[in-house]
């Protein structure tokens, strides 16, 4: 529980944060490299969110080759929705469907790690708390009267959260949030349930930009090639300017 | 500013090594450029391999398919038509099927890995036009035609195994794609089989 | 080899353009730091147009399906992320050149005579790169995209009584649509670049006829040797060339930090909400536009007066078209002014920069005050300009260069 007391995040002239909302933000450490997570994170992403939200850009192959994997083993463990190997992660459920049954348009999650951040996603994830007055009975810290039920419940369980209530000098009530409080434990342990958020923080990460671990490495040899390159230019500037100086 | 005592040697060599250094960067530039022009994943995907179910193709006759955006043709070529085969043999351009292209499995007299269903390409080696499939002896073509692909475009002639006449525009035979039987019924094309 | 060249000259002017313009161009001995920007402008309009083109290839301009075909580039085309990274970071350090290029004229007055209409061409070139980066803008049809576009066609509104018509006509619609992504991918592919090239070259055609000033602001033609070659001059090529080659690859280091670590430059050079899809019913909390605009966006809302506003930006860009009769000093490098100038051109520099963070943030009323407060400063040092650079006294400037 200490764990989940929350860090503040002392947030750089923050260029939008989307739908502001309240709370803290705790931090993901997120690691595209680790493959072992982020297998446990589409996992969790495909059983947890592929039903409702679509990754629309991400094609399942891409998965395969990223994560190695074999086409054979996606196609078994991770691909639900009965697509091709080549295809996209597409749902069945429609934007009207979506608008109807939940009252909002259900963002598509291909690049939403771009959008809101590893740290705000996964903040959200952890701070799913029960409240009776919303349609679904849970509502959430860090994304105010969200309008998606706690998918993750049943890892989590049911949860509380604890605010502090202060009452300024104005008579105001100001209530700060404190942490996330189990009242009846999920199938997993509190230590479990972070890492498997995290996995799936992690592969959302990865799912927003699948290129990104080669454009790292990629990087790094550019570098070296202009590091090299500019030795030869370097001597041969100096070697003209000589008639100069 | 003095030119006197210039190392015109060490010069060159540097002169030299700066280019070839950024010739080889300008080249590693390039890869990006030419390879973005390649089939996407998109039109990869697009362009998978096809399931064809050919239980229902009577003899004699042609069913299309699309695979990667080009029509495939299964023929289920009756006894008559496989045994013009071997009478057409001296009019051919390229009866073995040395230059032309097919799977190992069907390069062989009837161009096919079954001798009943014939598999093509349905696009004429000249210039991409989609011959005709004309199965009948005679008729326009002439007395001496035995049945098999004419194209219209500038009218190159195929015989039943898609084997070209010589004396036509098109060079080569009609190409056979990969293809592999999952069933006695059910082909599919594009996959050799086994690896995906 | 001599001959085929021969048969060329008879025919075309290539041994002579060379000559003028690269082998027999002499350029002062005493370029510093600030001369390399010149030639990475041109690297880097070179990079957004090939870049551009091969993103044409694969890029969709129609409103139900630019967004997709971006994240297309991003994942299905074979290094298309590159391309993207590529062509988005080169925008932002296109201005990043052009910025120091210009602070650079600033610094050693490179714009006064005879070198006004030089200038000018720049100051042209500067501003259609931003009409050609804010229609560029639109294309991703993300968040930002929409919002900034509506915010900034809205300005055209504020012109009293033809101002509505002008921003619907601009628009081809009643809000940002389809129409408008479509006007704007033919103006930011075709139109401008065009433009771009053909100023760019009247640019350096000017720059070739007047000669290149220098940090010591010293007119080299004043100095010649008996064979008419100025006595500071050097030839372009091989000395500038080989310069140059090496402080392109300075950059190219710098550049490719960011594309291939840091490709979003934290939200700077490609914002967060412009990753989530235009919605035409939803506004992001909190929209500015990519930071080579704040510092004009904040002059923008610091004026409370909407015609008010959209003048003083448009004046803030404005006035440097005229800065060449604004400065009065007889010298014309930074080196051999007085206190006064340097003074200006540093509280100048620390408020363009405070516009430029205040246009990113929220506009509550104490940033409103503060943004007050530097569009004053940022005037001032132009209007005042005359009077300063007259009243202060200047150092000797030196015969020949340093």
């Amino acid at each position: 529980m200490r764990k989940l007391i929350v860090m503040l995040f002392v947030c750089l002239p923050s260029l939008g944060f989307a739908s502001g909302g309240g709370g803290p933000m705790m931090s993901a450490n997120v690691d595209v490299t680790n493959t072992a997570s982020l297998q446990r994170g589409a996992q969790t992403f495909v059983n947890y969110c592929l039903s409702c939200h679509s990754a629309q850009y991400m094609r399942y192959n891409r998965l395969a080759e990223d994560l190695g994997l074999t086409e054979d083993q996606v196609m078994e463990n991770l691909n639900f929705t009965g697509h091709k190997i080549g295809e996209q992660m597409k749902i069945a459920m429609t934007g009207d469907d979506a608008q109807r049954w939940f009252g909002t348009a259900i963002p598509d999650l291909s690049v939403i790690a771009r959008s809101r951040g590893a740290d705000w996603l996964y903040t959200y994830l952890m701070t799913f708390y029960v409240d009776e007055s919303r349609p679904f009975g849970v509502n959430n810290v860090r994304f105010p009267d969200v309008g998606m039920p706690h998918v993750l419940s049943e890892l989590q369980g049911v949860t509380h959260a604890v605010f502090h209530e202060e009452v300024d000098e104005h008579g105001q009530t100001h209530s700060t949030f404190e942490e996330i409080e189990i009242l009846s434990p999920g199938s997993q342990t509190e230590d479990e349930y972070e890492r498997t958020v995290l996995d799936l923080v992690n592969y959302l990460v990865y799912m927003g930009e699948p290129a990104q671990v080669y454009r790292r490495s990629l990087g790094v040899k550019v570098l070296l090639f202009l590091a090299i390159f500019f030795v030869f230019a370097y001597m041969l500037k100096r070697e003209y300017w000589r008639d100069i100086h | 500013m003095s030119t006197d005592g210039v190392d015109l040697k060490k010069r060159r060599f540097l002169t030299l090594a700066t280019t070839a250094v950024g010739a080889v960067g300008a080249g590693f530039v390039a890869v990006p450029f030419i390879a973005s022009m390649q089939p996407s994943a998109r039109a990869r995907a697009a362009g998978a391999p096809v399931e064809a179910d050919i239980s229902k193709l009577e003899p004699g006759q042609l069913m299309r398919v699309e695979w990667r955006g080009k029509p495939v043709w299964i023929v289920r070529r009756t006894a008559e038509a496989l045994e013009t085969l071997a009478k057409l043999e001296s009019k051919l351009a390229d009866p073995a099927s040395d230059e032309s292209a097919q799977p190992q499995n069907a390069k062989n007299a009837h161009r096919s890995i079954k001798e009943e269903y014939f598999i093509a390409v349905g696009i004429c080696t000249h210039l991409g036009c989609s011959p005709s499939f004309v199965p009948d002896p005679g008729g326009d073509l002439g007395s001496d035609w035995l049945g098999g692909f004419f194209c219209p475009c500038h009218g190159s002639r195929f015989d039943i195994a898609g084997r070209v006449y010589a004396g036509v525009p098109a060079p080569l035979n009609l190409e056979v794609p990969p293809h592999t039987y999952i069933s006695d019924s059910r082909i599919v094309i594009g996959d050799v089989g086994g690896a995906a | 080899m001599t001959n085929f060249v021969g048969w060329i000259d008879d025919r075309f002017p290539l041994t002579k353009v060379w000559n003028e313009h690269l082998a027999q161009y002499y350029a002062p001995r005493n370029f510093n730091f600030w001369y390399f920007f010149g030639s990475l402008a041109i690297l880097m309009l070179v990079n957004q147009i090939v870049t551009g083109i091969w993103l044409t290839m694969h890029y969709k301009p129609d409103a139900a399906m630019a967004f997709a075909s971006v994240e297309y580039i991003m994942r299905d085309v074979e290094w298309g992320w590159l391309l993207r990274y590529l062509h988005s970071t080169g925008a932002s350090m296109f201005f990043v050149v052009i910025y120091l290029h210009m602070f650079r004229a600033l610094l050693y007055g490179s714009y006064k005579q005879p070198r006004e209409l030089l200038w000018i061409f720049g100051m042209v070139i500067y501003v259609a790169l931003m009409a050609e980066a804010f229609m560029g803008y639109l294309l991703p049809w993300g968040q930002m995209s929409f919002w900034g576009a509506q915010v900034i066609i809205s300005l055209f509104g504020a012109i009293p009584y033809v101002g509505e018509g002008l921003a619907q006509w601009i628009r081809g619609d009643f809000v940002i649509s389809d129409a408008t992504l479509n006007r704007f991918f033919a103006f930011h592919v075709i139109a401008v670049p065009l433009v771009l090239c053909a100023l760019v070259f009247l640019h350096i055609v000017a720059l070739h006829k007047v000669g290149s000033n220098n940090p010591d602001g010293v007119e080299i033609k004043n100095n010649k040797d008996e064979n008419g070659i100025p006595l500071d001059g050097i030839p372009f090529h091989p000395y500038y060339s080989v310069k140059d080659i090496a402080g392109v690859v300075v950059f190219l280091f710098v550049f490719s930090i960011i594309v291939f670590f840091a490709p979003e430059m934290n939200g700077y050079f490609l914002e967060k909400d412009n990753f989530v899809p235009a919605n035409p019913l939803k506004t992001p909390e909190h929209i500015a536009p990519l930071w080579y605009f704040t510092p004009f966006y904040a002059i923008l809302r610091a004026v409370p007066d909407k015609l008010g506003g959209v003048i003083a930006m448009g004046g803030a860009i404005a006035i440097l078209f005229v800065l060449p009769w604004l400065d009065r000093s007889p010298v014309k490098s930074m080196r051999y002014r007085g206190m006064l100038s340097k003074l200006a051109l540093g509280i100048f520099v620390i408020s363009f920069f405070a516009l430029g963070w205040l246009g990113m943030q929220a506009a509550t009323p104490e940033f409103t005050i503060l943004a007050r407060i530097f569009s004053l400063i940022y005037f001032a040092f132009f209007i005042l300009m005359p009077f300063y650079t007259k009243m202060e006294t200047t150092k000797p400037v030196p015969e020949r260069v340093t």
